[in-house]
Parts: C-alpha cells; sequence; structure tokens
C-alpha cells in the first residue's frame, strides 16, 4: 500500500490527540514537557508531509524552526522544572497553584 | 483710524481678563479702576471713531477670517458705521459710568473683582454686538451679552431668587435665540452671505414670503432680548442682580439690541411694511402692557424696569413704522436717562440698606439731595418734559406714529405717555417726599459716595441735552439709515398735538404728586383698592407668570418626570446595568477557573482550542458549499475535516472522562 499525505496526516493527527490528552490529564510536570513535545512534532509531521506534497520547502523550514524552538523551550523549562525540584522536592502541578487569579 | 476701533473694541476685554486674574482674591480696588480706566480709553477711541465718522467716512476691518470651508466664508470683520458708531457711544458712555459707579456701589460686596471681570465683559460683548459686520459676528455679540447678562443676574448667587431669575432670562433668551438662528441660517440659505453688506444689497432679489420668514425669525430674537410680550417676563425678575447691572444691562444696552438688530436690518423689514405694523402695534401693546403693571407695583426696581419695557416698546413702534433713525434716537436718549434713574434708585437702595418698597421710604429728599435732583430730572426726561432728552425722542415717535395715520397706536402712545408721567413721580413722590416711613423700620439712610454721584453726572447733562444733538445726529444716522422728516403739515396741528401732550403729562405728574407726596402709612394689602380686581391683576402682572409656571413649566416637570421614571429608567439605564450586569455575573461565575491550577488551565486552553475548530470547521463547510469549485476547497477539506473531527471526538471522550474523574477526586475529599 503507497502512503499518501492522509496517512502522515492521520498520524499527525493521532499524535496530536495523544499529545493533548498528556497536557490534560499528566500531573507530573516532566511528563508534561513530554506531551508538549508530542503536539509540537505532529505539527512538525503534518508539516514536512504538506511541505512534501505540495513541493514547497517553506513547510519543512517551519518544521525545523519548531524543532529549534521546541529545544531551547525544553531547555529552559527543564531548568525551571529542576530549580523547582530543588525548592518544593515534588513536580507535582497541582502543588504549583502560586499564581491564582 | 483702525487702530481706535480695536482699541474700543479690545479695552473692555483687557479690563475684564485683568479683572478676572484677580477673581478669587479679596477685594481690591485697583481691578474696578483698571476695568474704568479701560472702559474710559475705550469711550475716548469711540469718540475719536465718532468724529472720524462725522466727516464721512467709515472704518471697516477684516480682523481674520473665522470660518472658511466651501462656499461659507465668515470673516471676524468689524465695521464702525454711523449707526454702529451711535451704539458705541451710548455703550462706552453708559458702561464708563457705571463702572466707576460701581466701584462705589460694589464697595462692601466680597465678588468685587469678579464684578468687573463679569460688567467688562458684557461691554466687550455687546461691542462685538454693535460692530460686527455680518450677522453671525451679531450673534455671538449677541450670545455673549446673553451669557454676561445671565452671570451678572445670578451675581449673589447664594440667593435662590437671582438665579432662578438668572436662569429665567437665560431660558427664555435661548428660546428666542433658536428663532433668531433659524432667520440667520435662512439668510445664508438664500443668499450665501452673512455680511450686511451682501445682504442688504441681494435681499430685494428674495420672494416676499421669504423675506417675511426671515423678518419674522430675526424679530423673535429681538423680542427675546428686548423682553417683548410674550417673552418679557424675564426682564423685571432681572431686578435680582446688582443695580448697576439692572442700569447697565436691563436698560440702557442689552435689552436695546434687540432694536438695534431691526434697525441695523432695516433694509430687510422696509420690504415687509405689514411685518413692521406688526411690529410697531406689538410694541404700541407692550408700551401700554408694561406701564399699567408698573402703575401699582411696590418694588422700586421692578417699576424701572417695567418702565424699560414700555420704552422699548415706544422704540419698536418708531422701528416698525420705519422711522429707524427715530427708534435709534429713543434708544440712545432713553439710555441715558434710564440708566441715570437707575443708578439713582441704586443709591436710594443703598441707603435704604437694600430696602425696595417705596412705601417704606418717603422724605428721602432731605438727607439725599443729589439723589433727589438727579432722579427727578431723569424722570422728567423720562416722562418728555420740554426740553429734557425724553421730549425730543419720545414725542418724535408720537408724530411718526400721527403722520402715518396710525392713530391708533397713537392714542395708546399718547396714554402710555401719560401712564409714564404718572408712575414715575409716583416713585419720586414716593422715596423723596412726604413722611419718613423708614422711621418706623429704624433705618438711618444715608448719602451715596461723592464720587457716586460726580460719575452719575455725565449722564444727567446728557439727559438734559441729549436732545440738543437731534440735528447733527439726524444728519448722520441717515446717510445710512432711510431718512424721513416726519413733520406734521399743519402748524396749528403740531402745536396742538405737542402743547397737549405736555398739558396731559404735566396733569398726570401733578396727579401722581397730589396722590403721593403726602402718603403717611404703608398699605398692607387691605384697603379697597388693593382689593380690587384691576389693582390684582396689575399686581400679579395680568398672571402672566403665573400663567406660565402653571402651563409650561409645571408641564414640562411633569413631562420630564414621566421621561425620567419611564424611560430613562426603565429602559435607557435598564439597558445598562443589565450589560453591566451580564459582565458581572460572568466574572462571577467563571473566576474560578483562575485557580492557578496548571493543569486545569491547560484544559480550557484545550476547550478553546476546541473551540476555535469548530468555528474553522463550520466555516470551511459554508466555505465549501459556497464556493465548492475552488481547487484548496476540493483538495484540502476531506483532509480537514477528517483531522478535526477526530480531534473534536477525542477531546469530548476526554472531557467526559476527565468531568468523571475530578468528580471522584471531589468526592474523596482532596
Amino acid at each position: 500500500m503507497e502512503i499518501t499525505l492522509t496517512h502522515y496526516l492521520v498520524l499527525s493527527t493521532i499524535l496530536f490527540v495523544i499529545g493533548l490528552i498528556g497536557i490534560m490529564r499528566r500531573k507530573n510536570l516532566l511528563l508534561l514537557f513530554f506531551a508538549t513535545e508530542i503536539l509540537l512534532n505532529a505539527v512538525n509531521i503534518a508539516l514536512a508531509a504538506i511541505s512534501h506534497y505540495r513541493g514547497d520547502y517553506t513547510g519543512q523550514m517551519f518544521a525545523f524552526f519548531i524543532i529549534a524552538i521546541a529545544a531551547s523551550e525544553v531547555a529552559v523549562g527543564l531548568g525551571l522544572l529542576i530549580v523547582w525540584y530543588k525548592r518544593t522536592g515534588r513536580i507535582d502541578l497541582d502543588q504549583m497553584t502560586s499564581m491564582r487569579g | 483710524m483702525e487702530i481706535y476701533l480695536y482699541i474700543a473694541l479690545f479695552a473692555p476685554l483687557v479690563g475684564s481678563l485683568f479683572s478676572a486674574l484677580f477673581g478669587a482674591s479679596p477685594k481690591t480696588k485697583v481691578t474696578g479702576i483698571v476695568a474704568s480706566g479701560l472702559l474710559f480709553v475705550s469711550f475716548v477711541s469711540s469718540s475719536i471713531l465718532l468724529s472720524y465718522v462725522l466727516g464721512g467716512h467709515t472704518v471697516h476691518v477684516e480682523m481674520m477670517t473665522w470660518m472658511a470651508t466651501g462656499d461659507l466664508y465668515i470673516p471676524f470683520g468689524f465695521v464702525v458705521d454711523q449707526v454702529s458708531v451711535v451704539m458705541m457711544m451710548v455703550v462706552t458712555i453708559v458702561s464708563t459710568v457705571v463702572h466707576v459707579y460701581s466701584i462705589g456701589y460694589m464697595d462692601h460686596d466680597k465678588g468685587f473683582n469678579r464684578f468687573f471681570s463679569y460688567l467688562s465683559a458684557f461691554v466687550f460683548s455687546m461691542m462685538v454686538l454693535v460692530m460686527s459686520d455680518n450677522f453671525l459676528g451679531l450673534f455671538i455679540g449677541w450670545e455673549g451679552v446673553g451669557l454676561c447678562s445671565w452671570l451678572l443676574i445670578g451675581f449673589w448667587y447664594h440667593k435662590e431668587s437671582a438665579t432662578w431669575a438668572a436662569n429665567e432670562a437665560f431660558i427664555m433668551n435661548r428660546i428666542a435665540d433658536l428663532a433668531m438662528l433659524v432667520g440667520i441660517f435662512m439668510l445664508y440659505w438664500n443668499l450665501g452671505s452673512l455680511q450686511y453688506d451682501v445682504v442688504f444689497a441681494n435681499i430685494t432679489t428674495l420672494p416676499v414670503v421669504v423675506i417675511t420668514w426671515i423678518g419674522i425669525f430675526l424679530f423673535i430674537g429681538a423680542m427675546g432680548k428686548s423682553a417683548q410680550f410674550p417673552l418679557h417676563t424675564w426682564l423685571a425678575d432681572a431686578m435680582e442682580g446688582p443695580t448697576p447691572v439692572s442700569a447697565l444691562i436691563h436698560a440702557a444696552t442689552m435689552v436695546t439690541a434687540g432694536v438695534y438688530l431691526v434697525v441695523r436690518a432695516n433694509p430687510i423689514y422696509s420690504e415687509i411694511p405689514n411685518m413692521g405694523l406688526f411690529i410697531a402695534s406689538l410694541g404700541a401693546f407692550v408700551a401700554l402692557f408694561a406701564a399699567s403693571m408698573a402703575l401699582v407695583n411696590r418694588d422700586m426696581k421692578r417699576i424701572i424696569a417695567y418702565s424699560t419695557l414700555s420704552q422699548l416698546g415706544y422704540m419698536f413702534v418708531a422701528a416698525g413704522l420705519g422711522a429707524y433713525w427715530v427708534a435709534l434716537f429713543h434708544l440712545m436718549a432713553h439710555a441715558f436717562f434710564k440708566a441715570l434713574l437707575f443708578l439713582g434708585a441704586g443709591n436710594v437702595m443703598h441707603a435704604m440698606h437694600d430696602e425696595l418698597d417705596p412705601f417704606k421710604m418717603g422724605g428721602l429728599r432731605k438727607v439725599m439731595k443729589g439723589t433727589f435732583i438727579m432722579m427727578t430730572l431723569a424722570s422728567v426726561a423720562l416722562a418728555g418734559i420740554y426740553p429734557f432728552a425724553g421730549f425730543f425722542s419720545k414725542d418724535l415717535i408720537l408724530e411718526v406714529a400721527f403722520v402715518d395715520h396710525h392713530y391708533i397706536i397713537y392714542s395708546v402712545l399718547l396714554f402710555t405717555a401719560m401712564l409714564t408721567a404718572f408712575y414715575s413721580f409716583r416713585l419720586v413722590a414716593l422715596i423723596f417726599h412726604g413722611e419718613e416711613r423708614y422711621k418706623l423700620f429704624g433705618i438711618h439712610p444715608h448719602e451715596a459716595y461723592k464720587f457716586m454721584l460726580i460719575a452719575m453726572a455725565p449722564l444727567l447733562v446728557l439727559a438734559i441735552i441729549a436732545g440738543a444733538f437731534k440735528g447733527s445726529y439726524y444728519q448722520l444716522v441717515t446717510s445710512l439709515l432711510p431718512s424721513g422728516e416726519y413733520h406734521v403739515h399743519s402748524i396749528a396741528t403740531y402745536w396742538i398735538m405737542t402743547i397737549g401732550t405736555q398739558l396731559l403729562v404735566l396733569a398726570a405728574i401733578a396727579f401722581a404728586y397730589k396722590k403721593y407726596s403726602s402718603w403717611s402709612s404703608v398699605p398692607d394689602g387691605t384697603s379697597a383698592l388693593e382689593q380690587s380686581f384691576g389693582y390684582k391683576l396689575l399686581a400679579n402682572q395680568y398672571y402672566i407668570p403665573w400663567f406660565y409656571e402653571e402651563v409650561f413649566s409645571k408641564t414640562y416637570r411633569k413631562l420630564s418626570h414621566c421621561l425620567w421614571k419611564e424611560i430613562d429608567l426603565k429602559i435607557v439605564d435598564a439597558m445598562v446595568d443589565g450589560i453591566a450586569g451580564v459582565v458581572y455575573k460572568t466574572g462571577e461565575k467563571t473566576h474560578k477557573i483562575q485557580n492557578g491550577n496548571l493543569s486545569d488551565m491547560l484544559r480550557w486552553m484545550v476547550i478553546g482550542l476546541v473551540i476555535l475548530m469548530l468555528f474553522a470547521v463550520g466555516f470551511s463547510v459554508l466555505a465549501m458549499f459556497a464556493q465548492a469549485q475552488v481547487e484548496f476547497v476540493r483538495i484540502y477539506i476531506g483532509e480537514l475535516v477528517l483531522g478535526i473531527g477526530l480531534v473534536l471526538v477525542a477531546v469530548s471522550v476526554l472531557l467526559v472522562t476527565y468531568h468523571a474523574a475530578s468528580i471522584r477526586k471531589t468526592g474523596k475529599g482532596r
């Protein structure tokens, strides 16, 4: 069976949904980062696939940008996470309610 | 010459602004002196301009452009011609006198500086009014004097009655000014310009109907400012203001602005003689009507105010009958002796500690000799005895009516002349003659400051000799106004008329003296005369203020109350409050979302995303139906809908499970 654009898009969607479920259900900050990565990479897959399908490299360029930004975001995020862990000894999201409106 | 024009115009403004600087500080005599000095400067400039105009020239300047848009071009233009220079002289003479007088009169008043600021601002507005070369500039001055009049009537704003009177005057004038604006709009609409020269040169090209409407609307404006029936009630109430204000604004200058307007717009009114006849008839009616109210009034200032009203009626008779120069002449003469009369009344008021009822005075001539002489002479001038100013101007109006064969108007005016003499000398007799009834009230009257009497002297001189200028005045103004000698053809008739009038007036004076000069008691409203219907009718001003109160004010109040309760509260406010309530309640209900829990926030973010996607799907479907042929839609719509649909299904499932989970958690008492 030939793998068409549709397959890529379905994969992307499934990954995206998994990511969404992840950010909604996970209470562990580290796992939340994982879920975020899944979300971003789901989009990357869609971008790359559509880019290939259209013969337009703009989409792949976007994907690279996203990878770079995701990497830096995770770097910052993990840094914060470590500080938080040192202070409180936990990384449970339900504890992080000091920004209550 | 232009520099003198600017000096004459702006010196009062400078005086006003200078006094305004000290508006909030305690009394400093310097404001009064500077304001009076600048007024005198203005007077000197006006005199120089007068001598220039007497030489047959006029001055016309365009200071700056005011409005220029499309075809509309209105400059701040000023003209000094034969008519406006007469008005300028009247205004500057009377206002200089009144300013100097006020230094003494307002001596003990806390608002001394404020008073001079308003008074000079008034003079400036009045100068704008008379000097403008177009109708809109006149209107600005017109509104300016209205504003200053409001400020000055309500000068003692802590008095309820003063603020009420100020508002009444302002509102009445506003009603009239609306009509005047309509008239000005019609002029512009039909002629495309508001410059006097353009308007008057082209007015004859308009159909008579249009001219008539313009004349009517402009005259309604004049009626408001000059307090003609039925807009007359404000003038008597305006006497709540300080007396110099009554002398300057409500006797000599502002109230004559209506007459000035009709005189100035004479090319318009010459085209519509029927309107002129109406003006004359109304004037005659007001003359009699106001004089009758003055007969029984027990308020010194109101008597003089009604007298002013009556004399304004005379002026409108002359203006309506086409004798514009006569109207202007009476305006001038009247300004002098009426201002004098008011200032004299001010002296009496001061002496009597603001007592206004002449029945509580009496015998004041012994203590107030100067004031007594001045007020008597002013009354003589007002009554029109030869050779005082009133004789030349007022009898001239009678002659005009007679020569034009308006015998009804003539007889009304003749009768009014008798009434005028009677009420004037009733006042003089009650104040200055007879027993000293004021002793009953424990008042110790004293004469006013000497400089106040000296300040009044120029007015006295002018009230006596103004008639002598009649010849040169006629020469001057008839180069601009329609000339017309009003001579009774038969010499015998002329002498009979003149002497007859004089005799009638003298008889009225004698009667007034006989009746009131030995008055001994203060009437308390129980005598047969005071109980009679006629007396009550007159004393209550024909019940017109009562009628206005009942019919207009109360109806309006009811209407306002109804609108407030029904429309404002139930519709407008309810709408605003409703919107606010919705926002407030939404906030109340949803503020729990912001509980600071990152996980919850992410969930809400996802819900937002879902909602946005729902929109996207909705719009895509719509777009698909709308332009099914477009390639983009054909290629991607399937994938788009599929993807989004998947997401939606997943999220919905998720939400349900999440909800169940959170309930479980809460159940656990977390």
